[in-house]
């Protein structure tokens, strides 16, 4: 169909792209290797002393502790609400059902500063000192509709019948769910937790409106990338964490397998044509900055 | 719990389990009141807060909020022109962002849809989403490194003789940007792109259709609707950012007015009523695409 030339031009612009993808993201690993605090190109000398150090910051390991703490309580608060909230779903009919989905879409599709700005301004309002709790509270609000949408995605594809199956052969509510109901959407549970732990261990935006004093690793990169002395050690905190984040990302995909994951949009709608749920959950993710 | 059942007497469990089941309206207040209860307080009132706040205003004397409904702060954001050229300058950055994104977009976009082999489809598909996973500071870090004095971008153009001066200039925002919504901008293409019927595009061509014809005139009709989605995503994103213009730029943009209000200023009245900016523009900006039927290719 297409001309020889609009075929040179297509692959031509693609290649373009995923270089342009992945460029920065491989300087960005040299440059964690780099032996001198300026940042010149090219690099003069390599060393992982920085890697050491790194380690060794007290405020470092301060900030992950705190991160890890928030990615956890928030991804326990969206597991268990967002859960409830696709049985709900999927299972009643009721009134004002289809604005659950656009309202636990609403703090993603709003810019994050949005989401943000309301809950810095109700803190202040209520003069609810800022910790720990104020930024979990702040994650979880987002986090919801990852766990949201995969598990009803997921109750959306397991037959009814074997509910009913289950009801027919004498099992009650609770043993359908935990011998019928819930093996089937396991996978999908485990999978939106993880989506959901990567999104508020990454997340800055929201976070330096909730937290006050409190430090994150996104926190602690942001306030340091402006002071050149400590690029080296924010450079090396910046590879390792894409190191590790793309572990809960390669296992969600893993489990949720493929065709799964119809995020609703920003606008409520089923996105469609979506291989699978990592691509639709980064459409999700679109909403946290 | 079966043992129990065959001897005819129901356990405490069983017979909640049996009460549910008869009072499903109870059961669903059950399940549905948690994460209810969680948005409408926490979310919506935060949200109630923020849209009271900007009719607030900050008592520049006391330094305390003066819990008035006055319009003071839209007053303000209307007579100061620095707003304004800063919402301009925000908008204009949108926009030409957004352009960038689509047309960079396009062609892999294409490439995946409808020339790649199914395999290579789902690999280069992942390989549009994985960078969105790489930390998004760490992406902006990234470019800071590129664009800065003496970085890799500097050394390619020093290679062909240009002297290349963009660190913390508004071209430096831009380009980051660009690469932040890539694939946002990318994945409504790519899915509208995939749905338009092969058949179109031979009978096009039985028709008489050239390349280019049958683009303008087949394939972009039926794409338009992805392209104005992923279009949603790039300018929205772009409109709310503060953390790329004081990493990579030196001017301000919206979302610098209102983080900065909030923070330096403690002036939480005038951040809340600056924040209505960006909403009212993308309230215009999703009617405009809701009409142009987007939300369907989203």
């Amino acid at each position: 169909m297409e001309s020889r030339l609009a075929r040179v031009l297509i692959k031509g612009g693609s290649g373009f792209v995923l270089v342009f993808l992945y460029l920065p993201i491989a300087i960005v690993v040299i440059y964690a290797f780099n032996n001198s605090v300026g940042q010149k190109w090219p690099i003069e000398s390599f060393t992982v002393k920085y890697f050491k150090q790194a380690w060794d910051n007290s405020l470092v390991r301060e900030s992950l502790g705190t991160s890890l703490t928030v990615a956890l309580f928030a991804t326990a608060v969206a597991l268990l609400l967002g859960s409830a909230a696709a049985f709900a779903v999927h299972r009643f009919r009721f009134f004002g059902r289809n604005a659950i989905s656009f309202l636990l879409v609403l703090p993603i599709a709003l810019p994050g500063i949005i989401t943000g700005i309301a809950l810095n301004s109700t803190i202040n309002n209520f003069k609810i000192p800022f910790s720990v709790w104020t930024i979990v509270i702040g994650h979880a609000t987002f986090c919801i509709v990852v766990v949201y949408n995969n598990v009803l995605a997921r109750l959306r594809r397991t037959p009814t019948s074997l509910v009913e199956a289950s009801m027919d052969l004498g099992a009650d509510g609770w043993q359908t769910f935990r011998y019928v109901t819930f093996p089937a959407i396991r996978t999908a549970v485990v999978a939106g937790a993880l989506l959901a732990f990567a999104l508020s261990f990454d997340e800055i935006v929201v976070t330096n409106l909730t937290s006050g004093n409190e430090n994150t690793i996104p926190k602690f990169i942001y306030n340091n990338m402006r002071q050149p002395r400590n690029r080296p050690i924010v450079n090396v905190v910046a590879v390792v964490v894409v190191l590790v984040m793309l572990v809960p990302i390669y296992l969600a995909q893993r489990l949720a397998g493929g065709g799964e994951g119809l995020a609703p949009a920003r606008a409520g709608g089923e996105v469609e044509g979506m291989e699978n749920t990592v691509t639709a959950a980064a459409v999700t993710q679109a909403g946290q900055y | 719990m079966a043992v129990a059942a065959e001897s005819g007497r129901a356990s405490p469990f069983e017979r909640a389990s049996a009460f549910l089941f008869r009072h499903a309206r109870l059961k669903l207040a059950l399940i549905l009141g948690w994460p209810l209860t969680w948005f409408v307080f926490i979310y919506l009132g935060a949200l109630a807060v923020l849209l009271f706040s900007a009719f607030w205003r900050l008592d520049a004397f006391t330094g305390l909020v003066v819990k008035n409904l006055s319009t003071s702060n839209l007053q303000r954001l209307l007579d100061d022109p620095v707003y304004r050229t800063i919402a301009l300058r925000t908008v204009g950055i949108a926009t030409a962002v957004t352009l960038t994104d689509i047309v960079l977009a396009f062609p892999l976009a294409y490439y995946v849809a409808r020339l790649a082999k199914p395999r290579m489809r789902n690999v280069l598909l992942m390989a549009v989403v994985i960078p969105l996973w790489a930390n998004y500071l760490v992406r902006i870090f990234a470019w800071k490194l590129i664009l800065s004095q003496g970085g890799f971008l500097g050394w390619l153009f020093g290679l062909v003789g240009v002297d290349l001066h963009i660190a913390n200039t508004n071209i430096a925002v831009w380009i980051t940007f660009v690469y932040l919504w890539l694939p946002f901008t990318f994945l409504p293409i790519y899915g509208a792109l995939e749905r338009v019927p092969s058949s179109y595009l031979e009978a096009s061509s039985d028709l008489g259709g050239r390349g280019w014809m049958t683009f303008r005139r087949v394939v972009l009709p039926i794409i338009a609707p992805g392209v104005v989605a992923g279009s949603i995503f790039s300018f929205s994103l772009t409109l709310g950012d503060y953390i790329t213009p004081t990493l990579v730029g030196n001017t301000r943009f919206i979302g610098n007015v209102i983080y900065d209000s909030q923070g330096i200023a403690g002036d939480i009245p005038f951040a809340a009523a600056f924040a209505l900016v960006p909403i009212a523009i993308m309230t215009m900006y999703l009617v405009i695409a809701w009409r142009l039927k987007a939300f369907e290719a989203l």
